[in-house]
């Protein structure tokens, strides 16, 4: 078995890199706002939005997939609405495949990041809001760098379990060398292949190491948060 | 400027229904067990908590008035709020907690008075600080002094001492009388430590399962019963209010002197005509019939027996007038009865030991 990579087998490593880097970036801002919403808020229907937030982990990834397909596919409802006004065409494409890492990662983000705003205590709120700070002031200055902790976490937590994402990518974008083809569906690819087994070893060890460098980082970065904002 | 607060809100089983005024300057104290309601009335005078029914009045500003619909957010009241505990930005160093509500004030302290704050409650040191590292009694200056620097019509101060352990209490107890010598911002202080309150207030209200059962200067209201008979603590003591008339150096005293006589304290480093504070407890209180000759006690006051209470445990609680103060001693019935003690009787009350908390200089 050689260590060194063939040029698909790095392709595939790069695509996986910036599918999950495009999902966790375009997720968190949403994932800041559901969480807040979620931590600090009581509207009617919160116990469904809840609901629907977490469904991702527990729906099966192929589901997942299926529903994207119809919601997002060229005849879907949005797909053909995207391909129209915008001429975006999430299927077959990597753009689809970063949507699909997005929605299924979405979870470990809003969770992280709603555990660190309630672990907040209310009575700073207030505080600010006694010195002068309306809402917007004090989400920026107060809640937003005290939840640092938890959005940190929940990125590279996401960013992590999204380089694993397989059901849903398979099912909704295919399996397009160069285009779709991430680290996992090279790996199945390369499984189904005869003569495959030293490239799915190798990109398993690429996943593994991936995979313990983005738990240790959020370890890092967490511990480092606290310390600076002094928690 | 003068406040007048009302309001009324059912809690379900708890109603809180309380009305007073607040003075342009000094400490009121807003004195009362726990759950007569004291946080939320503060509450609601910041605008944390709006009560079902209220109006709050700041000189000519309504803050609050539900039956016009009224309710000023915090933000706009320019109401300073000192939490019980503290409260500080933990992602903050304390010169940018120090500056927070000075930042977003529309009428800004100027750089000395920021001076001036930061070095009467003795922060110099503390200012690059994380408030993760500052001990408790640094926690509750830091706080005092973000209040302050927000420039507020209004201080309310919600226990600051409550967290903390006797020692600290004692190192904030000088900043607060500091504060209130030299701020001419009317604060309004929660406490329900009568201790605290004898020494810091000037008037204060007496709530009491959400109504307000007295209110006055703490002057009169120490040297009546009233308090015991509100809050059923014996440990009774009287406040008078003096100023240093004269320092005998030579025999380590100091002399105050108030409108009922002369008090001799050991020595107090402050100038003749500062103000002074002077508690004396009940137990420390003792009376004769006739003047006393050759006593080691320094403290002989001549003065007019106002009104004698008897307690179930054999106490009698005697008030006598010395001038425009009055001092409460706790005798026991027995020695009542023996020296034929009624109101408007002459006796000499020999005062044991004196508590005298000097105003800052």
């Amino acid at each position: 078995m050689t260590f060194w990579f063939t040029p698909p087998e790095l392709e595939a490593l790069l695509l996986s890199l910036r599918v999950s880097l495009v999902a966790v970036s375009v997720a968190l801002p949403l994932a800041i706002l559901t969480a807040t919403a979620l931590a600090h808020r009581n509207f009617p229907g919160k116990a469904l939005i809840d609901g629907a937030v977490y469904l991702p982990l527990v729906l099966p990834p192929v589901v997942m997939g299926y529903l994207l397909l119809l919601l997002f596919g060229t005849r879907g409802p949005v797909g053909a609405w995207l391909l129209e006004t915008f001429d975006i065409r999430l299927v077959f494409s990597w753009k689809g495949a970063a949507l699909a890492s997005a929605i299924i990662t979405f979870p470990f983000q809003v969770r992280a990041i709603r555990l660190s705003l309630e672990a907040i205590d209310s009575g700073l709120g207030d505080a600010a809001a006694t010195l002068g700070a309306g809402r917007i002031d004090r989400f920026f200055n107060l809640t937003l760098p005290l939840a640092l902790p938890g959005i940190v976490a929940g990125a590279i937590t996401a960013f992590a379990a999204s380089l694993g994402e397989f059901g849903a990518i398979i099912t909704f974008v295919s399996n397009i060398p160069g285009e779709t083809r991430t680290l996992p569906l090279a790996i199945y690819s390369a499984l189904q292949s005869p003569g495959g087994e030293d490239a799915a070893m190798r990109l398993s060890l690429i996943a593994i190491a991936l995979a313990l460098i983005g738990v240790t980082l959020a370890e890092i970065a967490d511990r480092r948060i606290r310390k600076m904002i002094g928690r | 400027m003068s406040i007048s607060v009302f309001c009324r809100h059912d809690f379900g089983g708890f109603r809180l229904d309380a009305a007073f005024e607040i003075g342009a300057a000094g400490v009121t104290a807003l004195f009362g067990p726990s759950g007569a309601g004291k946080t939320t009335v503060i509450n609601a005078i910041a605008g944390l908590f709006v009560p079902r029914e209220g109006r709050i009045l700041m000189g000519p500003r309504t803050v609050l008035d539900t039956a016009a619909n009224l309710s000023v957010p915090p933000r706009e009241r320019r109401i300073g709020y000192v939490f019980q505990d503290a409260k500080l930005f933990p992602h903050m160093s304390v010169k940018d907690n120090l500056l927070f509500g000075w930042r977003r004030a529309l009428q800004k302290a100027d750089d000395s008075e920021i001076a001036r704050v930061i070095d009467m409650l003795g922060l110099a040191h503390l200012l690059q600080r994380l408030p993760v590292k500052l001990s408790g009694g640094e926690k509750s200056r830091v706080a005092l002094g973000r209040a302050l620097l927000s420039s507020p019509e209004l201080l309310l101060l919600d226990e600051p001492l409550a967290a903390l352990d006797a020692a600290r209490k004692a190192e904030i107890l000088p900043y607060l009388e500091r504060l209130r010598d030299e701020s001419r911002i009317p604060m309004l202080y929660v406490s329900h430590m009568l201790d605290e309150v004898m020494r810091l207030a000037d008037r204060m209200i007496v709530l009491k399962e959400g109504r307000v059962a007295a209110q006055g200067r703490v002057f009169d209201l120490a040297g009546s019963f009233v308090l015991a008979d509100l809050t059923g603590i014996s440990a009774l003591s009287s406040v008078i209010e003096t100023r240093i008339a004269e320092q005998r150096a030579t025999d380590g005293l100091t002399i105050l002197a108030f409108d009922g006589g002369e008090i001799a304290v050991p020595v107090l480093n402050r100038p003749v005509g500062a103000r002074v504070r002077v508690r004396i407890r009940a137990e420390d209180v003792m009376l004769a019939r006739e003047e006393p000759k050759a006593i080691s006690a320094n403290n002989v006051l001549k003065s007019i027996i106002a009104e004698i209470r008897n307690d179930d445990a054999g106490h009698a609680d005697v008030r006598v007038a010395c001038g425009d103060a009055h001092i409460i001693a706790r005798i026991t019935r027995a020695s009542a009865r023996r020296l034929e003690l009624v109101p408007g009787a002459e006796v000499f009350a020999i005062i044991k030991s004196v508590i005298a908390d000097p105003a800052a200089a």
